[in-house]
Parts: structure tokens; C-alpha cells; sequence
């Protein structure tokens, strides 16, 4: 039963940050996914030491809030300090980071965090939180309603928004020229970054929501042409990844967000080398029977 | 009061290794990091240092020791890979950079982890402290750390210092370079090398995670204070170094407090205040520098106005009240107020009863104004073919900026004219005869 919840958690996961993680790297700002998820450390501190718990909306809102506060703060070095954009990603993230992690030694009595966990998550946990109610009825563990609903939300998100998410992603201009609001979007993009970083935050840590962000998308964009088949494709990969690196992480006695994660790695190569269309193994033998 | 003498008197040989440890980590990462921003490619360092940490593993799972220098080997091996891979992913896919950079740093991070946890799961007693490499360790440096640690930041430093020719070159103007004869791959090479072996270094001071902070952020703020490559540098080391050694302090008055962070924190408030203050380039005096501008022109365009209003009639002096001045042109009205009361102030104009007179001075001025206003619309319709309808708007922005010498030489190219595309007269164009 463990490892139902465990793999069920790392699938609803791998799906919200595969789904976005499409967005993100057509905008091509993988990078700015991996400052937010580096950055909304602090709000998490923050939220846990206001409301005293990791009772999830409280959190969910500080850290939301500051993954749109780390993308404004990225802009606004951009444009009115003229930093270099990537420099001004790199300066924001590692600031922010830095201080969530000051603020957990500091607050080390109230804060149940601990620095590792920051980093990789403790999804083996999962399934030892169980939501129970009070007549005793248990409901599962507590994670996965959260991120469950989550998962919801994003999917509702993109379903409802498919059509501006679309033009803001491939035509900013032509989206603006009838009347999207790009600023708009982009933000609304990034606070569901920011909600999806949260709420996988416990489980995954900061750097392996970087990987289900970036390889799973990646890994369909070498598959196909299509934007809806990159999305179903990439949510699939992801879900691939939970299972496969589940099970890796057992034999190996290891992380199983790290296994997740090397999963994803395998599985982006294995499409860079034989994609039928792009791989750079089949895309040689292509080239050579064209000659008449 | 007490523990910064007693910190800064270093009579304690921990707090020796500590402070030289991060000021040289500190600094030596900082003048390879600017040489990485500079090539816009500052996020491949924190590519770098989370694929440093499979190397560290994987070292010490095949060699069983924690001998710092062959992790650093391991370190080095991936964390090269890594760059060479998000390289080869973007030259040889449809990859983008910024993606490549996220999936080779998650990846490698991701197995880093895996076999970290698995080493501690092992029950392997030499294990521990492995995972320092996350977080770092500046606090707990030791002598024999040290002594490579040293060693490798004074190569680093030793390097940049003998190429810093080619490796300027490299940044400034590739193509160049290329064309001249310098070995650009062997150059991109070298950078890289640098770059791992920066990464490989500082981690122990910050660990993984923060390390990008410390390429990063010093280049960042040096940028902001100078336009020399080679006074950046030393800027960044400095800021680098600093940070350092509040680091290094700040953990020993508070020694639960982890030092990497507090570098970090420390280096990017610095970084911050250079984005908001420095002068000419920060933030505030971009925003004083375009006010004073705005001012500018203001003036200037009044100056050119009062004197328009007196070609007619060949008649400076005739005093114009605001309202007159305001049905010419669209003024802000306030801010046309507050332009006459300046330029009064400044000794171009005379406030007299029935309105604003423009002294000899302002007349110099404004005539000034309108011919490099008519000589830049001459300008335009001979040499790039516009018509004549369509330069005043140009001629509007360029009448402000025009140096003396440059109105020379469009007095010299357009051989001094005496009227412009409208066929009116071009005030004060005399030859000087020489």
C-alpha cells in the first residue's frame, strides 16, 4: 500500500510539472521555473512559522506569493537595473534560498525542516501523514489530497486558459494584437509554477521539481511537432518516471525523488539518440538514402 | 565589540583557516564568474555545481576513501560532462540553452542524490560528511582541506592572470579573435576548465545549491561599477573576498549559523545595493540622469520656441507672456513654468511685465538649437532620400544631442548651407575662413 501512495503522489506531481514545464520551456524559461522553486523557499518558512503548522493553504498562498514576487523581482532587475537576464536570475534565486535557509537554522526549534529534506524531499514519508478524520476514518495520506488538488487546479488552468496560454507561448504579438494580456498570462503562468513548486515541495524538494519541469517536457519535444500531443505526452513520461524510479530507488536502497529524476534524465536521452523524428542517431540515416 | 577583536586579532588558528579558506574561495570564484557573465553564460556555473555531485559519490564509492583530492577529481570529471553535454544537447537538438542548463543540472543533481542516500543507507561508517558537498562546510575547514583548496584558487587566479589577454578576447569580441589567429575552442576550453575548477573549489564553502551565488553575484555587482575588464575583476574579488570574511564572522559570533549561506546573503545585498545605487549605471541615478533630460529638453525646446516666434520679424526681444508660448506648443503647463523660472535662474531669459524676454545668451542658445534642428532635416533628405515631410520628428530628438563637433562635420558635409529641406533659412551658418 506504501508504494501505491508513493507512486501515486510522484504521478500527480510529475503531471502538474510536466504540464507546465511545456509552457516553460517554449517561453524558454526553464530557468526561471528552477529560481522559483529555489525561491518560494523562504515563504514556506514564513507560512510555517505564522501559522505554526503545515496545514497546507496558509502555505500554499505565502509560497505562491513568493514565486511571483521572485519573477517580479527577476523583471525588475532586467528591465529597470539592466542586469543581464540570466545574471539577474542566478543574483534573485540564490538570495532568496539563502535566506529560507538562514530562516530555518534560526527558527530550528519551530520549524519541522530540515535542510536535506529542502533539497530532496521525503516522498518515502508520504504515505506515514494520513489525513484522518475525526470519527477515525482515514482518507489516505495527507500529501496526496494536497497535491491532488493541485493537480486539479492546474488541469482545470490549462483547459480553461488553453487558448491565451497558447498565444502568449508561440505569438506574443498576435496574442496582444487581439486583446490578450500577455502580463497577465505570464503571470497567472508563474503563480501556478509557484502553487505546483509548493505543493511539491514536501515530497520532491527543490531541485527534482527542476528535473520532472524540464526532462519530461523536453523529452516530448524531441517526439513530436504537436503542442496537445507534447502535453499528454510529457504528462506520460513523467508518470513513466514515478513508476520506473519507485523502483529503482528500492533496489538501490537510495532517494526515490532522485531515482524519479534519473529516470527522467534516461529517458530524455533515449529520445535524444532514437526519436523516429529527431533522434541524432536515426536523424544520420535519414540523411544518407535521399540520393537518387 | 569583544568577539570582533578577538575574531579579528585571528589569534585562534581555527579561525585563521576559516576566514583564509572562504576569502580565497570567495574571491577566486568571483573573477572566474565574471568571465562567465560576461560570455552571457552565467547559469552553466550552477549547472556546474549540482553536477559536481555525482562526481563526489561516485569517487568515493569506487576509491572507499574521503580523500579531498580524489573527490575533487570526481568532481571535476562530471562536473566537466556536464558542460560538454548541455553543449552537445544544444548543437545537436532543438533544445534550448535554458533547457538544456535545467535538465543537465536536475538530472545530474537527481543522481547525485540517489547514490548519496544510497551511500548512507549502506552503513558504511567513512560516509559521513559526504553530504557537507550540500550545504558546505566553511566552518569546519581544516588544515589539509586547506592546503588544496589554496592551491587551487592560486592556479585559478595564476591562470587568469597569464591569459587574460585571450581571455578577454574571448568575451569581448569572439569573431575577432577567431580571425587573428587565437585558438577560440582551446580558449572555451580553458574557460570551462577554470569555471569546474572554480565550482569544484568553492562548493566547499557554500555547498551545491548557493554556489551559482558565488560566480555569479560578485561579477554581477562589479559589473555595475566599472566598464574595465580588468578593474571588474579586481572589484569582484574584492566584493567576493569580503563577503567571505563576513561569512567567515558572522559564524563565528553565531556558530549555528551556516556560513554559506550568510555569504550569499551577504554578497547579494551588495549586489542589490550596486543594482540600485551605483552611480551612472544603477537604477537611481539612471532615473536622476534621464530627469535631468527630460529638464533639458524642456528648456532647449522653449529657447527654440521664443526664438521661432521672433524670425518672422527678425525680433528677439519682444516679450512673450506663457499663454503665447503654450498656443504654439503643447507644454505641460507647470512644467513650461518651471523651465522659464530656470532658464531665467540660468541667464538666458528675462522675466519682464508682460512676459518672458530672451536675453543675448538665449537668443545663442536657441539659435543654436533651431540650426542643428534644420541642419539634421538637410541632413536626412540628402543622404538617406527621406521626405522632407518626414524628418522633423527625427530632428526633434537628434537637435538635443548634437556635439559641437559633430555639428562641425555636418556643416562640413553638407557644405554650410544656408537653407533647409523647407527652404528656410538656417540661422547663424558662417564659413570661417581659414
Amino acid at each position: 500500500m506504501n508504494a501505491f501512495w508513493i507512486i501515486l503522489t510522484g504521478s500527480l506531481v510529475a503531471t502538474c510539472c510536466s504540464l507546465l514545464g511545456c509552457y516553460l520551456i517554449l517561453r524558454r524559461m526553464a530557468m526561471v521555473g528552477d529560481a522559483i522553486s529555489h525561491a518560494v523557499l523562504p515563504g514556506i518558512v514564513i507560512a510555517f512559522l505564522l501559522t505554526g503548522s503545515r496545514d497546507s493553504v496558509p502555505m500554499l498562498i505565502g509560497a505562491g506569493l513568493l514565486g511571483v514576487l521572485t519573477t517580479f523581482l527577476i523583471e525588475f532587475f532586467h528591465r529597470y537595473a539592466r542586469v543581464q537576464s540570466d545574471a539577474a536570475i542566478g543574483v534573485t534565486f540564490t538570495w532568496l534560498f539563502a535566506i529560507g535557509i538562514i530562516l530555518i537554522s534560526v527558527f530550528a526549534g519551530q520549524v519541522d525542516l530540515d535542510q536535506d529534506c529542502v533539497l530532496y524531499g521525503e516522498i518515502a514519508y508520504v504515505p506515514l501523514d494520513l489525513w484522518i478524520t475525526e470519527s477515525g476514518l482515514s482518507l489516505g495520506p495527507r500529501t496526496v489530497w494536497t497535491i491532488g488538488a493541485v493537480t486539479i487546479l492546474i488541469i482545470l488552468f490549462i483547459v480553461v486558459g488553453y487558448k491565451e496560454l497558447f498565444l502568449t507561448a508561440f505569438d506574443p504579438g498576435y496574442a496582444a494584437a487581439i486583446g490578450v494580456s500577455t502580463t497577465l498570462w505570464y503571470y497567472l503562468l508563474m503563480t501556478a509554477v509557484s502553487l505546483t513548486t509548493v505543493a511539491s515541495f514536501e515530497s520532491v524538494g527543490a531541485i527534482l521539481v527542476v528535473a520532472l519541469l524540464v526532462a519530461p517536457p523536453a523529452t516530448a519535444y524531441l517526439l513530436t511537432d504537436k503542442f496537445k500531443t507534447m502535453l499528454v505526452l510529457s504528462v506520460l513520461l513523467g508518470i513513466v518516471a514515478s513508476f520506473a524510479g519507485y523502483y529503482l530507488a528500492v533496489w538501490l536502497d537510495g532517494s526515490i525523488a532522485g531515482a524519479i529524476a534519473t529516470i527522467t534524465g534516461i529517458e530524455f536521452m533515449l529520445a535524444f539518440l532514437f526519436s523516429p523524428s529527431k533522434g541524432i542517431l536515426i536523424r544520420k540515416k535519414l540523411l544518407h538514402p535521399v540520393q537518387h | 565589540m569583544k568577539e570582533f577583536l578577538e575574531f579579528f586579532s585571528f589569534a585562534d588558528a581555527n579561525v585563521r583557516f576559516v576566514t583564509l579558506g572562504s576569502v580565497l574561495l570567495a574571491g577566486s570564484s568571483a573573477v572566474v564568474g565574471c568571465f562567465t557573465l560576461l560570455r552571457k553564460r552565467a547559469l552553466v556555473g550552477d549547472a556546474v555545481a549540482h553536477a559536481v555531485l555525482p562526481g563526489v559519490c561516485l569517487a568515493f564509492i569506487l576509491s572507499g576513501t574521503k580523500n579531498p583530492l580524489i573527490l575533487l577529481i570526481g568532481a571535476f570529471i562530471t562536473g566537466w560532462l556536464s558542460l560538454i553535454l548541455i553543449d552537445f544537447i544544444t548543437s545537436r537538438s532543438r533544445i534550448k540553452e535554458d533547457t538544456a542548463i535545467g535538465l543537465v543540472l536536475s538530472v545530474f543533481f537527481g543522481i547525485g542524490i540517489l547514490l548519496l542516500t544510497s551511500i548512507q543507507h549502506s552503513g558504511n561508517a567513512a560516509q559521513s560528511g559526504l553530504d557537507k558537498f550540500l550545504f558546505g562546510k566553511a566552518a569546519s575547514l581544516v588544515g589539509e582541506d586547506l592546503i588544496v583548496f589554496s592551491f587551487v584558487a592560486i592556479l585559478l587566479l595564476a591562470t587568469t592572470i597569464v591569459f587574460y589577454k585571450e581571455l578577454k578576447l574571448l568575451c569581448f569580441d569572439e569573431t575577432y579573435a577567431k580571425t587573428i589567429g587565437y585558438p577560440v575552442r582551446g580558449l572555451e576550453l580553458l574557460l570551462t576548465t577554470l569555471t569546474v575548477l572554480a565550482v569544484v573549489v568553492g562548493i566547499q564553502a557554500v555547498g551545491v545549491v548557493l554556489m551559482a551565488a558565488m560566480l555569479i553575484t560578485p561579477a554581477a555587482a562589479a559589473r555595475f561599477w566599472t566598464d574595465k575588464l580588468g578593474v571588474m575583476l579586481v572589484f569582484a574579488a574584492i566584493i567576493g573576498a569580503f563577503s567571505g570574511l563576513a561569512g567567515a564572522f558572522v559564524s563565528y559570533t553565531a556558530p549555528a549559523m551556516p556560513t554559506g549561506p550568510w555569504i550569499v546573503l551577504i554578497v547579494s545585498m551588495i549586489a542589490i545595493l550596486s543594482f540600485a545605487f551605483a552611480p551612472n549605471k544603477g537604477w537611481v541615478a539612471r532615473i536622476i540622469r534621464r530627469r535631468r533630460n527630460k529638464k533639458l529638453i524642456l528648456e532647449e525646446n522653449l529657447l527654440k520656441l521664443l526664438y521661432q516666434l521672433g524670425e518672422s520679424k527678425q525680433d528677439y526681444t519682444t516679450n512673450r507672456p506663457l499663454q503665447e508660448l503654450l498656443a504654439k506648443r503643447a507644454f505641460p503647463a507647470k512644467e513650461a513654468k518651471k523651465g522659464l523660472a530656470r532658464l531665467s535662474a540660468q541667464g538666458y531669459l528675462e522675466k519682464k511685465k508682460s512676459g518672458w524676454e530672451l536675453t543675448t545668451q538665449g537668443i545663442k542658445r536657441g539659435r543654436r538649437v533651431v540650426r542643428l534642428h534644420r541642419l539634421w532635416e538637410l541632413y536626412l533628405t540628402q543622404y538617406l532620400q527621406l521626405a522632407s515631410d518626414h524628418v522633423h520628428e527625427d530632428a526633434e530628438t537628434i537637435e538635443h544631442i548634437i556635439t559641437p563637433e559633430l555639428e562641425q562635420r555636418l556643416l562640413e558635409e553638407l557644405n554650410y548651407p544656408q537653407l533647409d529641406p523647407h527652404s528656410t533659412h538656417i540661422p547663424g551658418v558662417t564659413k570661417l575662413i581659414n
